[in-house]
């Protein structure tokens, strides 16, 4: 098992290109709510785990820290989320960072969706994406961290 | 997540993605991304890094500063995973001569399995298709699988591919609280897989049903995604 040879085979699988793309500029660093947003299929324990090529997302609560892994690719290690889920969901180094005053605050609330979408991503871009940025606006959160596997 | 960065940015947001495979980020140029020459499935790079993933996020964020996009920098740290190692980790001897190789392996593994999962405050990564009990009934059926029947009628009681993570996550956690280094199981990408593969009844018995649903002409989507693809 190689992890170089498992991203040289899926560096070049399709995805969405855009044309046109926003670029907000954000309130200092040190007066923002951050939110993580992650792809890699994180629920907890009392929530629906995702089904392969599922568009809907899951809401983690920031204080909870019973998340497990729900992604379904073999192509990632999975022991490093394991023995520390802030290699995937950095929470506590954002409350770290909130109390040193480096960013404003840590969001109660933060999303999870699951990667393995169909090229296109039309739903999690016209539908599941959008209703879940409500609940994060609704926080008043300024800035998003996207957190892969 | 690239993807993800240009929703939420056109909705008002200030994103910053962490990328793992640069060139998907460079295709899709999300607004600020930050690749991280990281293994797979660790994209703060070293778990159990606090110093390393605050460095990590701090770069992130920096991009932040800029006035104009899309940024895509590397993280000047790197963690290859170069080695073709396989993790040292002794297995408990059998209990049972009678069991099913696969079956009795799992059964001794079973008190470090729960061990480790108490050390984490009861956080597992197991339980997504099969209960603890259902192990047993799973080995045996793929060894039926082995030995040519066929894999719908063996008796799996989920998806070989939810079964497969299953099996692997049980061995991983087990191995977390036996390793006879347990930093360099964490340290080290991949080792635990390549233990599990190639070092454990269970990971031999898992890839030999794979092998039979394949010549038997399972479908690509029950066998395939099993294992790593470069398996």
């Amino acid at each position: 098992v190689s992890d170089a040879d498992i991203k040289r085979a899926v560096a070049d699988i399709p995805a969405p290109t855009f044309d046109v793309s926003s670029f907000v500029i954000p309130k200092r660093l040190s007066d923002c709510k951050v939110a993580i947003v992650t792809t890699a299929g994180l629920h907890h324990e009392d929530q629906d785990a995702f089904a392969a090529r599922d568009t809907s997302y899951r809401v983690l609560d920031g204080s909870r820290r019973d998340i497990r892994m729900g992604h379904w690719s073999p192509n990632f290690d999975r022991v490093g989320f394991a023995a520390d889920l802030n290699v995937v969901f950095p929470i506590d180094r954002l409350n770290e960072m909130a109390r040193a005053g480096v960013i404003g605050a840590v969001a109660p609330r933060h999303l999870s969706f699951t990667g393995n979408q169909d090229e296109t991503m039309t739903s999690l871009r016209i539908d599941s994406g959008p209703h879940a940025a409500a609940l994060l606006r609704a926080d008043g959160v300024d800035v998003v961290l996207l957190t892969p596997v | 997540v690239c993807t993800l960065a240009h929703v939420f940015e056109g909705l008002g947001f200030a994103t910053v993605a962490l990328a793992s495979i640069r060139e998907q980020a460079a295709k899709v140029g999300p607004p600020r991304a930050l690749h991280g020459n990281f293994p797979l499935g660790r994209p703060l790079g070293r778990p159990n890094d606090s110093l390393f993933q605050n460095r990590v996020l701090t770069a992130a964020f920096a991009l932040l500063d800029r006035p104009r996009g899309p940024v895509l920098e590397t993280f000047p740290e790197s963690v290859s995973d170069v080695s073709e190692e396989a993790l040292v980790c002794h297995l408990p001897p059998r209990l049972d001569p009678n069991a099913l190789p696969a079956v009795d392996e799992a059964n001794a593994l079973q008190a470090a399995y729960r061990r480790s999962v108490a050390a984490r405050d009861g956080r597992t990564n197991f339980g997504r298709a099969l209960t603890e009990a259902q192990i047993p009934e799973v080995l045996a059926a793929l060894d039926r699988i082995v030995n040519g029947i066929d894999w719908k009628q063996a008796g799996l009681p989920a998806d070989p591919a939810q079964i497969a993570i299953d099996l692997r996550t049980y061995y991983f956690e087990a191995a977390l609280a036996l390793a006879e280094d347990p930093a360099r199981a964490t340290d080290t990408a991949w080792a635990l897989e390549r233990w599990f593969l190639h070092d454990t009844e269970t990971g031999r018995l898992m890839m030999a049903a794979r092998q039979a649903m394949k010549d038997a002409g399972a479908s690509f989507a029950a066998w395939f995604y099993m294992a790593p693809l470069d398996r």
